[in-house]
């Protein structure tokens, strides 16, 4: 123990004091802050851009309905002939000319309006102008037609069924995605977590055979102690890793947001009411406040707890399994570019969780393949966290999946760490060529 | 002497298998205490593999092994230094930090290894390194590091594998200078290696490996005695010229001659039997002028080439 204690130690060092990792774990946040503020800035810059676009309104209608909108603001031009609006509009470096003629009826002055501009027009100014125009136009239709724009709205209004647990709870559509996403989130920590720092435990592997110092270390310890050591140390340095990331990620973001005085809204997106309709239908509003409302209190039913419990029993275990097996590779090659063949078949079930998890989980997270996929060793770790939002027993995960879960985990655990270790034992003291997969089944028997 | 009696490691029937290959094939090896005792074999014969076994490092398929008459136990790593043939350090490592964190797994505690490291950085003149890393150290400079990892935590069994080289002659003797010390304070020495003058000048005891087998064991002086083939070098001057050649030749079939015409000296490699010794010697002083008379004695690198002959021809 004390061996493995002074093993985990030097690990744990070598992987903080390494400059590369030391400037990884600074500079992320910083750069990932830096990018968010970035995008905020940019945002902001192109909302306050105003193309203004002047309007020869010959007609009787739409008068007073351009009115300055984010991104384009009009300018009314009044007694000029068209070529001498143009000429203005030109000479005042404005972006475009807006030109109603004068008629009867306003279908017909709408179908022979006219947009000029230098070039071909920008498509966001396009669709501002062309909006007012429709929503005239409609009002148009509408009176002629004898109907009052509520009728209208309430005919176009769609449809929601509503739906409801057997225990009574309102439950709301897409509410699984949802619960998955936040599942997701835990699972594909677990992925990365896996990925990087398996792939640490592998190098660090591969430079202690490559500079022959495992030849000194082995006669002192145990070849399952040292890798035991390796990964416990690396993986302390990984954790101390995402909590720097975390915690100083969120404090640069906040310093940032306070200085910069930005609003964190913008950077969430907001789903658009349909074109056309804005302001039709005040009802919309309230259902998507209510929607929210319920994400809300779904988001706090997600047993908060109960995932954290799990995520560390998942994490432990997932990250145990993956990083002795890229432990055993580092010791079957002599260089990092050996490696290849033996990596893609461990990251295929990761992959495979993640992918079966967005696809399979988000829709049915109790449908057969998601429950498959939790319950296979390989995959679990990621596939259960995605399930577990839905919480454990009546209406989430069935308490039996999760135990066999987890059981088969702890057994593949015992079993990869076992013959991982025996490639290990045996991969460390062999130099010179890459073996086969013959060769590695051949090692287990040594 | 008596101290030789008792080994430090006896090895019994040891047999060691990869897949269909042998690399042990029943071995038994007695080191005796206190001794330098040369392990030699051709590249691939099983020594490595020995060594590896005696480390704990992999385990015989059958075979016992006792330290100092007890069975082998892992809480024996402490008492054993091992200095690979293949060996390193981590690059990114400061020395001391290094030397200590070996020392540690060794079994000293962090007081005792950091007052041992510096009796021996002071001792092999390396106390400025202490904060260098190992990837500013030339080759030599890293066997040195090497070494004292090794014989640190002052075992009672020491194993070097090929402990010369990569170092200049000036540290080969002076690394040399430090095995020997430590034979004076009590430690067992294995040396395996295939420099056979280093064994000549160093090693009471050899065994010879050979294909998974040892063939030969033994003390080196009556390895050597039992190697002998009764040859003799004699630098001679005849008085009365071809008569007293063959006269001589009559007495002991000569196996090589040269004949220096400048100094007229005849340069002979003769086989003599022991008891016509003083018969052969009156004869050669009464007829001529004896300016050298010397026993072929086989090198051990005779020895080593000559039972791998042997074996091979057996075989």
């Amino acid at each position: 123990m004390r061996k493995l204690g002074l093993i985990i130690r030097r690990e744990y060092l070598a992987k903080v004091r390494n400059k590369s990792f030391v400037i990884m774990t600074f500079l992320s946040p910083i750069l990932l802050v830096g990018m968010v503020v970035l995008i905020a800035y940019l945002t902001k810059i192109n909302d306050n851009e105003k193309r203004i676009v002047s309007v020869l309104n010959e007609s009787s209608f739409f008068q007073g309905d351009f009115l300055p909108q984010p991104g384009v603001s009009f300018v009314r031009l009044q007694d000029l002939s068209l070529e001498e609006a143009k000429d203005s509009t030109l000479s005042m470096g404005y972006y475009g000319l807006l030109y109603l003629e004068d008629g009867e009826r306003l279908d017909w002055v709408a179908e022979r309006a006219y947009l000029y501009t230098r070039e071909a027009p920008s498509t966001s100014v396009l669709e501002r102008i062309e909006r007012i125009l429709e929503s005239g136009l409609r009002l148009y239709r509408l009176e002629e037609l004898g109907m009052s724009p509520q009728t209208y709205a309430d005919l176009g209004a769609g449809y929601e069924i509503n739906t409801a647990t057997f225990a009574g709870e309102r439950s709301v559509k897409g509410i699984n995605e949802f619960k998955a996403l936040v599942g997701g989130g835990f699972g594909y920590l677990i992925m990365m977590f896996i990925i990087i720092y398996g792939g640490f435990v592998m190098r660090s592997v591969i430079e202690e055979k490559t500079s022959r110092i495992i030849e000194i270390i082995i006669s002192s310890v145990k070849p399952f102690q040292l890798m035991l050591g390796k990964i416990i140390g690396t993986s302390l340095a990984g954790i101390t890793q995402f909590l720097i990331w975390i915690i100083s990620a969120s404090l640069l973001m906040v310093l940032v947001l306070i200085f910069l005085d930005l609003d964190p809204a913008i950077l969430l997106e907001r789903p658009g009411t349909a074109p056309g309709l804005e302001g039709f239908n005040p009802a919309d509003q309230l259902q998507t406040d209510a929607t929210t409302a319920l994400i809300v209190e779904e988001f706090l039913n997600i047993p908060m707890g109960l995932m954290i419990g799990f995520f560390l029993v998942y994490f432990v275990l997932g990250y145990l399994i993956y990083s002795s097996i890229y432990a055993a590779i580092g010791a079957a090659v002599d260089n990092e570019t050996d490696t290849q063949q033996f990596i893609f078949p461990i990251i295929l079930p990761l992959m495979l969780a993640i992918y079966v998890g967005f696809f399979s989980v988000f829709s049915n997270p109790h449908g057969p393949i998601a429950v498959g996929f939790s319950i296979f060793p390989l995959t679990s770790p990621i596939v259960m966290m995605m399930r577990l939002p839905g919480g454990v027993g009546e209406g989430g995960v069935p308490v039996w999946q999760l135990v066999l879960s987890i059981v088969l985990l702890i057994l593949t655990f015992l079993a990869i760490v076992y013959l991982a270790s025996r490639i290990y034992r045996v991969g460390i003291l062999m130099y010179g060529k890459k073996p086969t997969y013959r060769e590695l089944l051949k090692w287990l028997k040594y | 002497m008596q101290r030789h009696m008792e080994p430090i490691l006896s090895i019994r029937e040891v047999s060691k298998s990869y897949g269909n290959f042998k690399a042990l094939d029943k071995v038994s090896l007695e080191v005796p205490a206190h001794s330098i005792y040369g392990l030699l074999g051709p590249n691939g014969a099983g020594k490595t593999t020995l060594i590896r076994i005696i480390n704990q490092i992999t385990f015989p398929d059958q075979g016992e092994i006792l330290l100092g008459g007890v069975p082998l136990k892992p809480e024996h790593v402490a008492h054993i230094g091992y200095l690979p043939e293949e060996r390193g350090l981590y690059k990114n490592m400061k020395v001391g930090e290094q030397a200590l964190y070996l020392a540690q797994l060794k079994g000293l505690s962090r007081a005792d290894a950091r007052k041992e490291l510096n009796y021996w950085f002071e001792k092999l003149d390396i106390g400025d390194w202490w904060n260098r890393k190992v990837q500013e150290l030339s080759k030599g400079m890293a066997q040195k590091i090497q070494f004292i990892t090794t014989v640190l935590h002052r075992p009672r069994l020491l194993i070097f594998d090929e402990p010369f080289s990569g170092f200049d002659p000036i540290n080969a003797a002076l690394i040399k200078d430090q095995i020997l010390e430590l034979r004076r304070e009590g430690a067992s020495i294995i040396f395996s290696t295939h420099r056979m003058e280093s064994v000549e000048e160093l090693c009471e005891y050899i065994a010879l490996i050979h294909r998974s087998h040892k063939i030969l064991e033994g003390r080196l002086a009556n390895i050597k005695k039992a190697y002998r083939k009764n040859q003799y070098r004699v630098r001679w001057t005849p008085r009365d010229g071809d008569e007293g050649l063959n006269g001589m030749q009559v007495m002991a079939p000569v196996v090589r001659s040269a004949f220096d015409p400048d100094e007229k000296i005849w340069d002979f490699v003769v086989r003599l039997e022991d008891e016509k010794q003083s018969e052969f010697m009156e004869y050669l002083t009464g007829r001529g002028v004896l300016t050298a008379f010397q026993e072929v004695i086989p090198s051990v690198n005779d020895i080593f080439i000559q039972t791998v002959q042997n074996q091979e021809t057996d075989a």
